[in-house]
C-alpha cells in the first residue's frame, strides 16, 4: 500500500488545485486557523495538517476527494472532532475534510419511522427534531450533544442503551458514500436488506477508511412510554457483578446497566450530589424501559432481585426529575474525575461479564504496580469497560506510563476473552494493541479489504489497522521484556 | 454430535486453491432453492458442527457452523432463551453456517434484527486457505473491519463460515396473536400507526383478508396492549402452527409454483395488490407471478425498494437486483480480496461473481 512518501504536489500546488474545485471560503490554509483541528478528543495525539476544507455541497466534496485521489493526497474525513482514538488525527502531508456544513435534515418521514439527514447532524439533533412525533433515534454515546451522525457511522458508536436497542449498525437503513475514486454510491436502501453483500454492516465502523458518507438514512424508534432507573449499592464489586448476571439471567433486558467502582462513585457524587452512597465498593444504575405495564412489573422484579443479592442501598426514581438526577452521577463521572485528578485517560476494552471481578482485581494489581490510581465506568450490560487512568501530564514520564497501563489493561481484555475497544475505535492509538486482537493473516485480510476499496490508500492513512511490519517489531518488543 | 473437522475443511479449501477447483459450500441443503444455481464441487460442512460455549447470563453462543439450528434451540430452550432472529428451521436441516450465509431471519426480524444483528463473531477459512477469526463474543467490539457481519446475505461467496458467536435473548414471558379482518391498503394503515407506538409487536403478517399481529413480552404489557388494540384473540396452538406457517414458508400462499418475488421495501409502502402476502410489518410484500427480473425490476422503482426472485423461476438468469457499475466494481474488489481465485459459491449471488 502506499503512504505519504508517494506524495508529488506541494502545499502551494494543492492549494492552487483546491482552489479550482471550492469557494475561497472553504480551504483554511493559515497555522492559527488550523490549529484546533490538529487533533480530536484524545488531545495527545496532535498533528498539523496542511489544509482543512470545509465544502458545502455533496458535488464540492466530491471534486475534493477526486483531486485527493488523481494526486494521491492523504484524506481525513472529520464531524465535531469528539472521538477518543485520534480517529480524526490529520495527516501531516495531507487535507482534513470536514464535514461541519453538512448539518441539515433532509427529511423526516414518520410512518416509515426513518430520517434522512447530512453526516454533519449532530446525533442528539435527531431526537429532538423527532421528538414530536413520539420517535427517537437510540444509540446514545455520552457525546450526543456535540457528536456527528456521520462520526458515529464511522465508529459504530454506542451508548448506555446499546445492549437493548443496538449500535449504529443496528439502527442505519442506508447511506450515500463518497469511494475512495469519488464515485457517489447507495448502500443499503429504505427496506430492512438488500441485493449484494451487506456493505453497511462493513462500512459503519470502518473508521473513515473505506469511504466518506455524505448523507445516511437512520432508524427512528418509538419513544419508550416511560422508564424508571433502580440504583442498587454493594459492598463488594463481585456482588453487584453477580447481580448483574442474575438481572440478566432472569430474562430481563435493561434499557442500561451501568456500574461505576468505588473512586467513581466517590467523585461523581461531589461532583453532583445524586445521592449515591459513598461508602458502597460498587454501584450499579438499572434502567427499565418500556410500557407502563412492562416497567412496573420488571422494576419490583429488579429492586428484589438486588435486596435478595445482599445490596446495602437500593433506591429507584419515582419521577423524571429523580431519574435524571439519578443518571446525571454516572452522565458525569468523567467531568467529576477531572476534577480529582490534574489529567486522566480514558481507556475502553470489552469483556464478557463473567470475567468483571477478575479484571477489577488485576487492575487494581497493575494500579499498585504502576502507581497510578485508576477509576471505573462501566456499561455493565454489554460489557464494556471505561478504565479512567488517573495521571499528572506535568510530572515527566507519567504519560508513557499510563499510556503503556493503558496498553496493558487493553490485553488483559483480549486475554479474558474481549476485545481492545467497544466503542471508541482503534484509530492511532490502538494500532498497538491490534496485534493482540489478530494475527497477522488477519491483519493482512484487513488490509486487503482497505486495498479494496481504497487501493491508492488516500483514506485516512495510517489509521485502524497497523502495518505488519510494525506489529512484528511490537511482538519482539514483547518477547524481549 | 460435536466435531471439529476444520483441518479437514483448510485442506479442501487449499487443495481447490491449487486446482483452481470451484466450492459449493453445503450445510443441511436445505436452502439450495435460494440464489443461483452454483457449479462446483461439494464442501460439505454438516460433520462440522457442535455448540463451543454457551453462558446463558451473557446471552451468548458460540457453535460450529454446521449445527443445526434446532440443536442450539434445543438447548436455549431449557435457559428460556432462543434466537433472536427466529429463523426457519426447514425440518430440522437448516444449519447456523447457512443461515447467516444467507442472512435468514424469520417474522420477528423488524423488532429483534436479522442474523446479521445478533452475529457478534466469527470464524471463517479465506480463499487463500487461512483460517480467520474475526469479531468476537462480546456485544461490543470496533477493532477492525467487521467481516463477521459482513458475511450475511454473501451466500458464502467471500469464504467458508466455520463457527459463529451470536447474541441471544430471554424468551418473552407471554405472547398473544390479534387477528383483524381488513383490506390489504386498511391493514398497511393500521400497522403503520401501530408500529409508531412504543408496544411489544414481535410479527405483523397481512394475508387472505387477515391481519395478524403478535405481542411478546411481559404479561402486563401484551395483555394492556391486546385490550386497547381490540381484534380477535387468536387459539394459543392455533397462532403457534400459524406463525411456523409464516417462518418455514408452509403456509398456503406459499403453495405455489409460480416464482415468488420478494419485494424488500419500507414498510409504509402502499399496498401491492390483494393476491400479494405482506411480512415484516410491510417492510416484505411476497408477490406470485410469471414475469422476469427486468420487468419486476422496474415496479420496484417506484417502491424505492428492492426485488429478488425468491422461490421458483429461472435460477440460471439473475435473481438478485443489479447493481449499478461503480457497486459492482466494488463487489468484484472485495470478493476478490477475500477469495482471490474465485473458487467459493461463484454465480451463486449473481452471475459475475
Amino acid at each position: 500500500m502506499k503512504d505519504a512518501s508517494d506524495i508529488t504536489l506541494t502545499k502551494p500546488q494543492i492549494l492552487v488545485e483546491l482552489g479550482r474545485v471550492l469557494p475561497t471560503n472553504c480551504i483554511i490554509e493559515d497555522e492559527e486557523t488550523l490549529r484546533p483541528y490538529e487533533c480530536d478528543g484524545l488531545s495527545v495525539y496532535c498533528e498539523m495538517p496542511l489544509v482543512v476544507v470545509i465544502p458545502e455541497t455533496v458535488q464540492q466534496l466530491q471534486a475534493v476527494v477526486r483531486l485527493c485521489h488523481q494526486h494521491a493526497i492523504p484524506l481525513v474525513a472529520r464531524g465535531a472532532g469528539t472521538g477518543l482514538c485520534a480517529g480524526a488525527m490529520p495527516h501531516a502531508q495531507g487535507v482534513v475534510v470536514s464535514l461541519a456544513r453538512f448539518n441539515r435534515i433532509i427529511d423526516i418521514d414518520e410512518d416509515a419511522r426513518t430520517a434522512r439527514v447530512q453526516p454533519g447532524v449532530r446525533n442528539l439533533a435527531i431526537s429532538e427534531a423527532v421528538g414530536e412525533f413520539g420517535l427517537y433515534y437510540a444509540p446514545d454515546p455520552s457525546s450526543q450533544i456535540a457528536c456527528t451522525i456521520g462520526g458515529n457511522v464511522a465508529e459504530n458508536s454506542g451508548g448506555v442503551h446499546c445492549l437493548k436497542y443496538g449500535l449504529t449498525v443496528h439502527n442505519v437503513l442506508a447511506f450515500d458514500m463518497l469511494t475512495a475514486e469519488g464515485d457517489l454510491v447507495t448502500i443499503g436502501h429504505q427496506g430492512l436488506d438488500g441485493a449484494g453483500f451487506d456493505l453497511l454492516a462493513l462500512l459503519i465502523g470502518s473508521e473513515g477508511m473505506l469511504g466518506i458518507v455524505t448523507e445516511i438514512t437512520v432508524k427512528l424508534l418509538p419513544r419508550p412510554e416511560v422508564a424508571q432507573v433502580v440504583m442498587a449499592a454493594f459492598d463488594d464489586v463481585e456482588k453487584a457483578a453477580n447481580a448483574v448476571a442474575d438481572i440478566i439471567g432472569a430474562g430481563i433486558i435493561p434499557g442500561g446497566l451501568e456500574m461505576m467502582d468505588s473512586h467513581a462513585i466517590r467523585a461523581a457524587e461531589e461532583y453532583c450530589h445524586a445521592g449515591y452512597p459513598i461508602d458502597a465498593e460498587a454501584l450499579l444504575l438499572c434502567e427499565i424501559d418500556g410500557t407502563l405495564e412492562e416497567v412496573q412489573e420488571h422494576i419490583l422484579r429488579v429492586e428484589n432481585l438486588f435486596r435478595q443479592l445482599g445490596a446495602i442501598a437500593v433506591r429507584t426514581s419515582n419521577n423524571e426529575e429523580e431519574r435524571m438526577l439519578l443518571w446525571k452521577g454516572r452522565k458525569s463521572a468523567f467531568p467529576a474525575v477531572g476534577r480529582i485528578s490534574p489529567d486522566y485517560y480514558c481507556m475502553d476494552g470489552t469483556i464478557p461479564r463473567s470475567q468483571l471481578s477478575n479484571v477489577l482485581k488485576r487492575m487494581n494489581e497493575m494500579s499498585e504496580q504502576y502507581g497510578l490510581r485508576v477509576a471505573n465506568v462501566f456499561h455493565a450490560g454489554d460489557g464494556n469497560l471505561h478504565p479512567l487512568i488517573l495521571f499528572d501530564a506535568n510530572v515527566p514520564g507519567e504519560l508513557e506510563k499510563t499510556e503503556e497501563f493503558g496498553g496493558k489493561i487493553l490485553e488483559l481484555c483480549v486475554e479474558v476473552g474481549g476485545c481492545i475497544t467497544g466503542e471508541h475505535g482503534v484509530g492511532v492509538e490502538k494500532l498497538r494493541q491490534m496485534h493482540a486482537q489478530f494475527n497477522d493473516e488477519e491483519l493482512s485480510q484487513f488490509h486487503r479489504i482497505k486495498e479494496a476499496f481504497d487501493p491508492k490508500g488516500i483514506l485516512n492513512p495510517g489509521k485502524g489497522i497497523p502495518v505488519l511490519k510494525r506489529c512484528q517489531e511490537y511482538r519482539s518488543i514483547e518477547a524481549a521484556k | 454430535m460435536n466435531k471439529d473437522i476444520s483441518s479437514e475443511l483448510v485442506d479442501q479449501v487449499s487443495a481447490a486453491k491449487s486446482t483452481l477447483q470451484p466450492l459449493n459450500i453445503v450445510g443441511g441443503g436445505s436452502k439450495e432453492f435460494l440464489g443461483r444455481v452454483s457449479e462446483g464441487q461439494p464442501l460439505h460442512m454438516r460433520e462440522h458442527c457442535g455448540i463451543v460455549d454457551y453462558s446463558p447470563s451473557e446471552l451468548v453462543m458460540t457453535a460450529r457452523a454446521g449445527t443445526p439450528l434446532v440443536d442450539l434451540i434445543d438447548l436455549l430452550d431449557q435457559h428460556h432463551q432462543m434466537l433472536a432472529f427466529e429463523p426457519p428451521l426447514y425440518n430440522g436441516q437448516a444449519t447456523l453456517g447457512g443461515t447467516l450465509a444467507t442472512n435468514s431471519s424469520g417474522p420477528s426480524r423488524p423488532w429483534r434484527g436479522a442474523v446479521r444483528d445478533s452475529v457478534l463473531g466469527i470464524r471463517l477459512i479465506n480463499g487463500e486457505g487461512q483460517h480467520l477469526r474475526f469479531g468476537g463474543v462480546v456485544m461490543k467490539n470496533v477493532a477492525g473491519y467487521d467481516l463477521s457481519r459482513f458475511q450475511a446475505g454473501a451466500m458464502g461467496s467471500l469464504g467458508v463460515i466455520t463457527e459463529v458467536s451470536f447474541k441471544v435473548l430471554p424468551k418473552p414471558a407471554t405472547e398473544k396473536t390479534l387477528t383483524f379482518e381488513l383490506s390489504q391498503a386498511d391493514a398497511i394503515q393500521k400497522l403503520t400507526q401501530w408500529q409508531k407506538q412504543p408496544k411489544p409487536i414481535s410479527a405483523a403478517v397481512w394475508v387472505d383478508g387477515v391481519l395478524s399481529i403478535r405481542l411478546s413480552g411481559a404479561q402486563r404489557a401484551v395483555d394492556g396492549t391486546s385490550r386497547q388494540w381490540g381484534g380477535e384473540l387468536m387459539d394459543e396452538k392455533e397462532a403457534t402452527l400459524f406463525w411456523e406457517s409464516i417462518r418455514e414458508q408452509t403456509h398456503r400462499f406459499f403453495h405455489d409454483s409460480r416464482p415468488l418475488w420478494r419485494f424488500s421495501v419500507k414498510s409504509s409502502l402502499a399496498a401491492t395488490g390483494d393476491d400479494a402476502m405482506v411480512d415484516w410489518g410491510g417492510a416484505i410484500r411476497w408477490v406470485r407471478r410469471e414475469a422476469s427480473l427486468p420487468n419486476m425490476v422496474q415496479q420496484a422503482i417506484p417502491m424505492e425498494g428492492q426485488v429478488s426472485l425468491y422461490r421458483n423461476g429461472d435460477r440460471e438468469a439473475e435473481v438478485f437486483a443489479p447493481l449499478p457499475t461503480p457497486m459492482k466494481q466494488l463487489h468484484q474488489q472485495i470478493k476478490r480480496a477475500m477469495d482471490p481465485y474465485g473458487i467459493f459459491n461463484p454465480g451463486r449471488l449473481y452471475s459475475w461473481l
